[in-house]
């Protein structure tokens, strides 16, 4: 074997053993652990095929979490990116107050989401939360904004923006800051208007920044699930169960390990796919420099 | 026409700041007041240091601020330490399998290992490791995101210092520790920053795999003490809050530059 092999193969391999060690491995082991039953006191895990999978099918809470899920997804993904463009849009020019606008963007992501859903919770407080407050000038009476089926995920929807949102942001003005000056000195020589030239020069020379900032979204829908451990615990009657939460209370409250790895599978194969999706589909829209 | 369209830019622009910093104004006045004023405003409300008090009294707080300093300190060390070789010889040499390694590598990208919670789990109980500090840092060590980062780096090393180093006789590691090394130092900055707010922030996976006061880092302290024995005493728990989040927001309002920059550096590829 040439030594540059061995050389490649030694500097590589720590990094290698951890990485397959903590996600391949465990991938693998989820994998064969959904076919199996869950172990009980004595009984060893007997093999059951796709058993497990075709309970999750007729398991509510199953749909009911999937369904929450592509709920959050399709709320938090557009919001955040969007207010994230227009935050950086706006901070990119010269408005008075520019760097307390940003800092007042960006400091959301600097805070634990626990931090965050503790201060959020105090707002939804009925009665006494910010939010009672705020209505109750308008006349408005007391809501359990956690407590209510219709109000609980929307909740826990804006939380995840409002901390998320910033954070894209950076990403966007680092793009507009690398832009060439020149473009829009070229486009004010042609006459085009401001409209004009965001929607033909500026959305598609961000293209690359918005894949990017695209699927940290998609990862984080799926992912972060911190303010729904501490402010509703999936509840109430699961209004707000999120696939990886439901994960957790499987594996981690009812011990129940075939649910909680067929449950992995599931996101996994979730993951996966919008992987390619983003990558496959959206990637060849894309230009590079 | 032009002078309307612009000011309403910026009222928006100020709006969406004032709604951002809203919710950490409101969390401030809690904290510093006492409880009665947690939902009454007030110009003449007396401004106390009670409530940090009593909370840092309630739990062990001092015990969780050294649990996340250890664990982020060793993560971050072990990660440059696990990291930098894999990035250098993924960017500057050829070897068998180099590509297939890198596609294998990369997959952990979109699956973390976050997701992994229940088979991580029981390679920990395995390897007896359940309730350590070293449990809750292991998975992150090997960090695809951290060697795509330094690999790109490193590519943009010019070639001719490599070679002139070759020439003065210095060996494979110290061409690595000598040339590469100090001059990535703003991707170590930028990583190294990213890295310690997500293992200061990270939750779920500590939660899981901690059980007692000598190794839950502040998240998990947090959680625990905010959901147990504190009732609703707003202000008591919103003043830990902001002793737990203190640290980075601290850090970041003095080196707001430098965090912003790392962030978009660790973000451009």
């Amino acid at each position: 074997m040439r030594k540059e092999t061995v050389q490649g193969w030694l500097l590589v391999l720590p990094a290698l053993i951890l990485l397959v060690a903590f996600t391949h491995w465990p991938a693998a082991t989820t994998l064969i652990d959904s076919l199996y039953t869950t172990p009980k006191g004595s009984r060893p895990p007997r093999f059951v095929g796709l058993d497990n999978f075709t309970d999750l099918a007729t398991d509510p809470v199953f749909w009911m979490a999937m369904r929450n899920n592509a709920i959050y997804a399709l709320w938090t993904i557009p919001a955040s990116v969007i207010l994230a463009l227009l935050m950086a849009l706006a901070v990119n020019t010269a408005i008075p107050g520019r760097a307390l606008a940003r800092m007042a963007y960006f400091t959301p992501t600097m805070l634990p989401m626990i931090a965050v859903a503790n201060i959020w919770l105090f707002f939804y407080t009925p009665d006494y939360g910010l939010f009672d407050h705020i209505l109750g000038w308008f006349g408005g009476g007391r809501h359990n904004w956690l407590g209510d089926r219709d109000t609980a995920l929307p909740a826990m929807i804006a939380v995840a923006v409002w901390k998320e949102a910033g954070f894209f942001m950076i990403f966007y003005l680092a793009a507009l800051q690398a832009m060439p000056p020149d473009l829009k000195e070229c486009a004010a020589l042609e006459g085009s208007s401001r409209l004009n030239f965001f929607r033909r020069v500026t959305l598609p020379l961000l293209m690359p920044t918005t894949l990017f900032v695209l699927v940290n979204a998609v990862i984080n829908a799926f992912r972060l699930v911190d303010h729904v451990v501490v402010m509703t615990r999936g509840g109430p009657d699961n209004a707000t169960i999120l696939l990886l939460y439901y994960i957790y209370e499987a594996g981690f409250r009812f011990w129940d390990t075939a649910l909680a790895a067929t449950l992995t599978v599931v996101l996994l194969a979730l993951l996966g796919l919008l992987a390619w999706l983003q990558f496959g589909v959206l990637g060849k829209r894309v230009h590079y420099r | 026409m032009r002078i309307p369209t612009r000011s309403l830019e910026i009222l928006g622009a100020w709006i969406l700041a004032v709604l951002w910093v809203l919710p950490l104004l409101y969390a401030l006045w809690t904290a510093f007041h006492p409880g009665e004023y947690a939902t009454r405003f007030s110009l003449t409300a007396p401004l106390t240091l009670e409530n940090f008090r009593n909370a840092w009294a309630a739990a062990p707080f001092a015990r969780y601020f050294l649990n996340t300093t250890i664990l982020v300190t060793l993560i971050l060390v072990a990660q440059f330490a696990v990291c930098t070789p894999a990035a250098f010889a993924f960017a500057r040499m050829e070897f068998a399998g180099r590509n297939v390694l890198f596609a294998i590598m990369l997959m952990q990208l979109m699956v973390m290992p976050d997701v992994l919670l229940v088979g991580n789990y029981r390679t920990m109980a395995k390897l007896g490791l359940v309730d350590t500090i070293l449990a809750i840092a292991l998975p992150y060590l090997g960090s695809a995101f951290g060697i795509f980062l330094l690999r790109q780096t490193f590519l943009t090393v010019p070639q001719q210092l490599d070679d002139a180093a070759r020439l003065e006789g210095c060996t494979l590691l110290g061409r690595l520790w000598r040339v590469y090394v100090p001059l990535a130092r703003p991707t170590y900055i930028a990583y190294g920053l990213v890295s310690v707010s997500y293992h200061w922030n990270n939750f779920l996976w500590p939660l899981v795999i901690t059980n007692s006061v000598n190794t839950r880092p502040l998240t998990v302290g947090l959680s625990i003490f905010a959901s147990t024995d504190q009732g609703i005493d707003w202000s008591i728990i919103t003043a830990a809050t902001l002793m737990t989040s203190a640290p980075l927001l601290v850090a970041f309002l003095l080196f707001q530059r430098q965090f912003v920059q790392s962030f978009m550096r660790a973000g451009i590829r």
